[in-house]
């Protein structure tokens, strides 16, 4: 999580950008997949496409890859149109979801696939291949066949094999969604500390939002083919832009209201607010609501009484349900502390309460992306 | 689980028909490749009368050799035509992919009979073919080497026989998995290239099977040869089949049988071993 305090320069829009999405659009029969994306990327940057299955994000994968072609608009790399090259041509590797892998070549073949068949020589090749391979700690397998191996051994073989072409930009199609739990967290920080070290730009697409925000650089947040918006972990996660990216990261609580006279009426709660005035959302996280306390001393306190409804326990948290009056119900997370019922006072910063914009229906969904700061 | 009086009832039927249609003319055979025609006779004598002449008489090595040939023909042919012919439906034919297929698949339906015959009206002397060359020009008189000649039987057999070719291949491209294609030419490999190092090696066990159909299936055809082939095209089936019926030998038929059989069941074996090595998952 600690990606975007790690590698700042990528808040402000790069001047030479590796890659360009200029207002790409792409249909399959009648059917929209993606409306008028427009991106762009460093080079060494970790970008997440992060949505919901059908929000698209494969498919402007696919069209970096060039396994489809843009409907319209167009992508550039390095000042270089990439959308009308075929896949074979562009200095781009992917990484696909089940690994396709080669079944009849041996895990050094596959892995040298791609200097082979761009007539690389034979020495230079046996040296990339061990090096690629080390790189993943797969050295001692370069002999047996792909279908002898587990699902993470496959990932490292494919991961490598895309890498030894040393490409500018490295495609990952949920390359991690096959294994298991545990696995997938070891090797989301291999992949994170692999990205680092050899400085390539990732565009990795998942719908984990977990995953999006320990790896990422950057994370693009795609709904029905539009994008919402595009911002860094931290960024996304304290200030969302809407209703829906707040909801889609993380846990919040939405409370819909009015502002009047620098006043923000949600329900049983009100604060005073610089807001222009009319209906307003506001996205409060949960674990900016705490228990009242005398010690505790926020600005711009908000105070509430609630009765808790629910405790739900989940080991160094735990997540309250609680009924605030007039049919407003809370959530609200707070460090383990044992059992509690009955009422209680709670308090949270005004600050915390970020206003977002919420699109009326999915499809009516506005592009409020906007320029990381 | 089932109870043995019952596997035994459910599995009677088809051990009887294999028994009595199959290991029974097999044995019969054997054993007739083993005894001798004496004056008209058949005479229940063991010996190895008939192997000595099988491999002593140039004649039935030279029509063993023309079959082998003409197989061999038939099966690169049908290949050749069903390779690309699956190819392009697998991997290039889009939505009509369903129609074309049925449209590969409808000649089995027909009679194979019909086929041949179809044949010699195309081939014949005052034929289909000739008519249209004669038409354009291209010939002044009518050619007579497209019938009764083992181009003939290479044409139809390999008519026939190309869909037997074509399915296997098909099942084979239609197994390949499309993200390999894509990752072949995210690495660098062109459409070419893709074909040779990923499509060709991982649908060689199609192309194997296909070309197995073909091969054993020529070899042991005699209607062909029959119909279009003539005195040149003689093939070995054309033999047992008069060995069996005007000339009265059985027991020498029988014993190209036996060779025949046991060439069809090594070469069998062996290209279902080649299949297996050649099968990845």
């Amino acid at each position: 999580m600690s990606a975007g305090a790690i590698s700042p320069r990528f808040e402000t829009p790069p001047n030479a950008a590796l890659l360009e999405v200029r207002g790409v659009a792409k249909s399959f029969a009648a059917v929209q997949v993606l409306k008028n994306i427009s991106l762009q990327m460093a080079s060494g940057e970790f970008l997440t496409l992060l949505g919901e299955s059908g929000s698209g994000k494969t498919t402007l994968l696919r069209l970096i890859a060039g396994f489809e072609q843009p409907t319209s608009g167009e992508i550039w790399m390095s000042n270089e149109r990439l959308d009308t090259l075929p896949p074979y041509r562009r200095r781009v590797n992917t990484v696909f979801q089940n690994y396709a892998l080669f079944p009849h070549l041996n895990v050094r073949e596959n892995v040298a696939y791609g200097l082979r068949v761009k007539s690389t020589p034979k020495a230079e090749i046996a040296g990339r291949v061990e090096e690629a391979l080390r790189m993943v700690k797969m050295a001692q397998f370069a002999d047996v066949r792909p279908a002898t191996l587990s699902g993470g051994q496959q990932q490292r073989i494919a991961l490598s094999r895309a890498l030894i072409n040393r490409p500018q930009l490295l495609l990952l199609d949920e390359p991690l969604s096959a294994l298991d739990a545990n696995l997938r967290k070891q090797m989301q920080s291999e992949l994170k500390a692999l990205q680092r070290e050899i400085g390539i730009a990732f565009l990795f697409v998942t719908h984990d939002q977990d995953e999006a925000m320990a790896l990422s650089d950057r994370i693009a947040l795609l709904r029905n083919g539009a994008l919402e918006q595009i911002a860094s972990p931290r960024e996304i996660y304290a200030r969302p832009a809407t209703a829906y990216t707040a909801e889609f990261i993380g846990q919040t609580n939405l409370l819909r209201g009015e502002i009047n006279n620098g006043v923000a009426r949600c329900g049983s709660l009100q604060w005073r607010t610089a807001e222009a005035p009319g209906a307003a959302v506001f996205s409060l996280r949960p674990e900016a609501i705490r228990i009242a306390n005398a010690s505790l001393q926020l600005p711009d306190a908000v105070r509430f009484r609630g009765i808790i409804r629910q405790q739900i326990y989940s080991g160094a948290s735990e997540l309250l349900e609680i009924d605030c009056g007039s049919n407003q119900t809370l959530r609200v997370r707070i460090p383990a502390s044992g059992p509690l019922s009955g009422e209680h006072d709670f308090v949270f910063s005004a600050a915390d309460a970020v206003p977002v914009f919420e699109s009326p229906s999915a499809h009516g969904s506005r592009t409020t992306a906007h320029e990381p700061r | 689980m089932y109870s043995r009086a019952y596997k035994a009832v459910i599995a009677a039927p088809p051990l009887l028909w294999v028994c009595l249609f199959l290991l029974l003319p097999y044995a019969l055979m054997f054993a007739h490749s083993f005894w001798l025609v004496r004056d008209g006779f058949l005479v229940h004598q063991w010996n190895l009368q008939n192997y000595r002449a099988l491999f002593t008489n140039p004649l039935y090595f030279q029509v063993f050799l023309r079959t082998a040939r003409i197989a061999a023909s038939v099966t690169l042919c049908s290949l050749l035509l069903g390779y690309p012919l699956a190819y392009y439906l697998s991997f290039h034919a889009g939505p009509r992919k369903e129609l074309l297929y049925q449209l590969v698949i409808v000649p089995l339906w027909v009679s194979y009979l019909v086929r041949g015959y179809a044949w010699k009206t195309i081939l014949g002397s005052d034929g289909v073919l000739n008519g249209f060359l004669q038409y354009l020009h291209i010939t002044h008189g009518p050619v007579s080497f497209f019938l009764y000649s083992p181009f003939a039987v290479v044409l139809m057999l390999t008519h026939i026989y190309t869909p037997f070719v074509f399915l296997p291949i098909y099942a084979a491209l239609e197994h390949i998995r499309r993200p390999l294609v894509e990752a072949s030419q995210d690495l660098g490999a062109d459409r070419r290239a893709t074909f040779l190092r990923v499509i060709l090696p991982l649908s060689i066990p199609g192309l194997l099977a296909g070309a197995t159909f073909a091969f054993v299936l020529s070899l042991g055809d005699f209607l062909a040869p029959l119909l279009v082939g003539g005195p040149s095209a003689t093939m070995i089936a054309n033999i047992v089949q008069s060995l069996f019926g005007a000339a009265y030998d059985w027991p020498l038929g029988a014993a190209i049988s036996v060779c025949i059989l046991l060439i069809t069941v090594s070469l069998l074996f062996t290209t279902e071993r080649l299949e297996k090595r050649w099968s990845f998952k």
